[in-house]
């Protein structure tokens, strides 16, 4: 018997978290004399206002969606890779290299061949910790958390070192070609007479983080590898009997994580910069975290939950422009969102659950 | 008429929509061994988990010799004098006798006073009750048996009266099992009172003055033992007539399917599990392997679903098989037409959160029966799925249902649909009917011996001897990683695979 309906589950909870969230940041900001209700309204208005807002926002979604897919993936085989952030910065590298150091007729092309480049990057940098958790044992956060640090170290060497055109102060790549300048949605929306904003840096690879979401989707529920993933996450010693690899998996799963989290580079590095710089992921590695629990999952969760976290960004971003709350307000808002959704999942959940049974009793 | 030591009035339990328990009234006379007896999830252990404190009854009043009494948590019960042997021992392993008879009952800071105390009251509890254990010698040192000998003391050591023992033979030999009922005997004739839970027959009729029987949260009867049967027992316990014996014809067996030589296991901590054994199962039999759990038969099962690896020689139809590395995996032994029902379902055999129709793939999900294009045929699979939930009456029939939330017996039901389906050579099958009604183990054993019918050869492992007799064509006891002996399961009784079963060798096999 299920404790309580799946609508509850993946609806309600995540609501009443979210609630429960805002209900404590409105405390925060009244405390430190600012009005609640104009701060919503500003967030409100600078993140879905105007298609500005709404570039920003989805432009962050877009991040959020790959490295939330990233740690989903990770999670339905009862990993938790919280290296994306090293693993995006890696495929930035990935895409920087294909864009720079290779002449591409059409930006298609590129982004097709950046793609390849950002999966292959940011699979190989988790291809490490998975293979030292399923040879030897090292626990995969411990090795992923430290491989963001070797990942930032070894940006740093290569932008500096590297790839820093002669005579720039700046440690970033050079700016890349006019070619390979991907479609943001002002240029893709033009035709078809709708008028986005110029200054959004919202692009096509929104459209590539729609199609991961179904490719995720139909790999964990559709195919064999995606009912191995699953079955291992669930039992390691049922996936033994039914003669699935625990090492196999362990690897392949990682892999995919690392490759989804890699795709990001597409949309920051190719997207929006158009060359790297140091610390090009913002932290979004990190958010992913969020955005999976938060999304269940479920890739279609994760969609949700990655256009939430991308509303408070622009929307914070929005709130340290205009009011005098601080930007590190902001960090505490969102922190207060991860939190509710995520640490806390069981205060929502257990109440719910006994609200759920009464309920049916009372039914009977 | 004495006051009843322990008398429950209408006690009611509801878990969400589940009525664990309704409206349960017993009593139960000082000085008297009271058995409980009912199918798994019958609402025994909820009761008991009441009267001890862990869960607060919806409804109904516990009376301790004549008084009222509310029972909040587990240290009211003691101080009621309510004692509680758990099935799986509460003991820290790496402490002594000692230490774990006075753990949480300390009088103090100090612990030098407490255990001096303590070793003084031992030994006369020891005396007046003859439970015989070196109180200086650690917990992973002495055998199960002694273990539960600790388990029992410990509650004496805190005053109890009233001895609560949850399937106390579970894990014992049937000397040992013999052993601890002489112990029951004579706390008895000290005046305390008993209540044994179980689900075997054999024990309720050997060791009580009385026995009620649950079934369904209800409490269906409460007869003197003297008085009733195994057969009507059944009967209550099931509510209908169940056929206690396997009805099967004498086995014609073939030619050797599986032929084990040398077989050894050595566990992830370097412990040699399985000590070289020789074994041949043929086509056409049921081949039983008894033993006390944990002496390796979990171990030689696993080798041979390709869970783990092992060193020696097994032959499958003449041909070798790989027992380590690649071609070794649980894949492997599939292809090579061996199904097995593991030891246990909910870790092995189901994934407890997939729907009964992924259930049905397990192990097999590769299988091209499955597959189209590079996704899975999900709609075959359901379909394949209703087939055998109606061939194998799996209740409810719903094929989206989790498997967590099947009862024991259809889950089991679901695990030997998939694995008997296959039409093996060679099936593996542990423990059965483990945590399963008895309804359903009929149901269970009566696929098995059809497959056995058709030619096919099985082998069984069981720590029930009753179904090692009634199931198997030939009988393996191992003990200690080593196989004891061969009977037939004619020529022998339960008290010589008692023997072989604690070690002591029989005439050579």
């Amino acid at each position: 018997m299920e404790k309580m309906p799946k609508w509850a589950d993946v609806v309600l909870i995540p609501l009443i978290s979210l609630l429960l969230a805002a209900l404590l940041s409105a405390l925060v900001i009244l405390a430190i004399g600012e009005s609640p209700v104009e701060a919503v309204n500003l967030m409100i208005t600078g993140a879905l206002g105007s298609t500005y807002g709404w570039g920003y926002t989805l432009y962050y979604a877009t991040n959020f969606m790959f490295t939330g897919l990233a740690v989903a993936v990770a999670f339905h085989a009862r990993m938790f890779n919280i290296g994306g952030e090293g693993q995006a910065m890696l495929g930035g590298l990935g895409v920087a290299m294909v864009c720079l150091y290779v002449p591409w007729p059409h930006w298609s092309i590129a982004l097709l061949a950046a793609c390849a480049a950002s999966m292959l990057f940011g699979a190989a940098w988790a291809a490490i910790p998975a293979y030292l958790q399923a040879k030897r044992g090292s626990h995969i956060v411990i090795t992923t958390i430290m491989f963001n640090f070797i990942a930032a170290a070894f940006l740093n060497y290569m932008l500096v070192n590297v790839m820093r055109p002669k005579g720039s102060m700046d440690p970033a790549t050079a700016r890349f070609p006019e070619a390979v300048h991907l479609p943001t949605l002002h240029e893709l929306l033009a035709p078809i007479g709708i008028n986005f904003s110029k200054a959004a840096p919202a692009n096509i690879s929104l459209l590539v983080a729609i199609f991961a979401c179904f490719v995720v989707w139909a790999l964990i529920w559709r195919t064999r590898l995606g009912y191995e993933i699953r079955a291992y996450g669930h039992s390691e010693t049922g996936a033994v009997y039914a003669g699935i690899s625990p090492v196999r998996i362990t690897i392949v799963a990682m892999l995919i994580s690392g490759a989804l989290a890699g795709l990001m580079a597409t949309n920051n590095v190719m997207g929006e910069a158009e060359r790297l710089v140091l610390n090009s992921t913002e932290g979004a590695g990190f958010i992913g975290i969020a955005v999976a629990l938060m999304g269940r999952s479920h890739p279609f969760g994760v969609f949700l939950a990655a256009i939430l976290f991308g509303f408070l960004y622009q929307g914070g971003a929005e709130l340290a422009l205009w009011t005098s709350i601080p930007r590190e307000l902001i960090v505490v808002i969102q922190a207060l969102v991860i939190l509710f959704t995520g640490a806390l999942d069981n205060m929502v959940r257990m109440p719910l659950e006994k609200l759920f049974l009464g309920l049916r009793k009372g039914v009977e | 008429m004495t006051v009843p030591a322990i008398e429950l009035k209408g006690i009611s339990k509801a878990f969400g929509p589940v009525q664990a328990n309704k409206d349960i009234s017993i009593s139960v006379a000082p000085g008297t061994i009271h058995g409980i007896i009912g199918e798994n999830g019958a609402g025994k252990s909820t009761l008991m988990s009441i009267l001890y404190g862990f869960y607060k009854a919806d409804k109904g009043e516990i009376w301790i010799n004549g008084q009222q009494t509310s029972i909040p948590d587990s240290q009211a019960a003691i101080a009621a004098g309510i004692g509680m042997v758990f099935q799986h021992f509460k003991l820290v392993e790496n402490f002594t006798v000692l230490e774990n008879i006075v753990l949480g009952a300390e009088d103090g800071g100090l612990l030098g006073p407490s255990l001096a105390k303590a070793r003084k009251e031992l030994k006369e509890l020891e005396e007046e009750y003859e439970l015989f254990v070196d109180p200086d010698k650690r917990i992973d040192e002495i055998g199960v048996g002694a273990q539960q000998r600790v388990e029992i003391l410990k509650a004496l050591y805190r005053r109890a009266e009233i001895l609560i023992l949850d399937e106390p033979t579970g894990v014992l030999t049937p000397a040992e099992a013999d052993q601890l009922f002489r112990i029951l005997d004579r706390l008895r004739a000290e005046g305390k009172t008993i209540i044994l839970i179980t689900h075997k027959l054999r024990e309720i009729m050997e060791a009580t003055d009385t026995v009620s029987v649950m079934r369904r949260g209800q409490m269906t009867a409460t007869v003197k033992t003297a008085e009733t049967s195994p057969q009507e027992l059944a009967e209550l316990m099931v509510g209908r007539k169940v056929l206690l014996q396997v009805d099967k014809v004498p086995a014609q067996p073939g030619k050797p399917i599986l032929e084990i030589e040398g077989l050894r296991v050595i566990d992830e901590a370097g412990v040699e599990r399985v000590k070289g054994i020789d074994l041949t199962v043929r086509a056409g039999e049921i081949v039983g392997i008894a033993g006390v759990a944990g002496n390796g038969q979990s171990e030689l099962l696993e080798v041979l679903g390709g869970m783990r690896p092992g060193l020696g020689s097994i032959k499958l139809n003449g041909a070798p098989l790989a027992l380590s590395g690649s071609g070794s995996d649980g894949q492997a032994r599939r292809a090579q037409h061996i199904a097995h029902v593991p030891e246990d379902r909910q870790r092995e055999g189901l994934i407890m959160d997939f729907h009964a129709w992924e259930n049905v793939a397990f192990g097999y999900h590769r299988d091209p029966a499955y597959k189209r294009g590079i996704f899975m045929d999900n709609a075959a699979l359901r379909a394949d799925t209703e087939r055998k939930i109606e061939k194998f009456d799996v209740r409810p029939p719903d094929g989206w249902l989790a498997a967590k939330n099947f009862s024991g017996g259809n889950q089991q039901k679901i695990v030997v649909a998939r694995e008997i389906e296959r039409n093996p050579d060679l099936l593996l099958v542990g423990q059965p009917t483990r945590g399963v009604d008895i309804g359903a183990i009929e149901f269970i054993h009566k696929q098995i011996v059809a497959l056995r019918d058709q030619g096919k050869a099985i082998l069984l492992v069981s720590v029930e001897l009753e179904e090692i007799f009634s199931l198997s064509d030939r009988i393996a006891v191992m003990f200690d990683g080593h196989i004891m002996g061969e009977r037939l399961p004619q020529e022998t009784d339960e008290k010589e695979l008692g023997l072989l079963m604690a070690g002591v060798a029989g005439e050579a096999a």
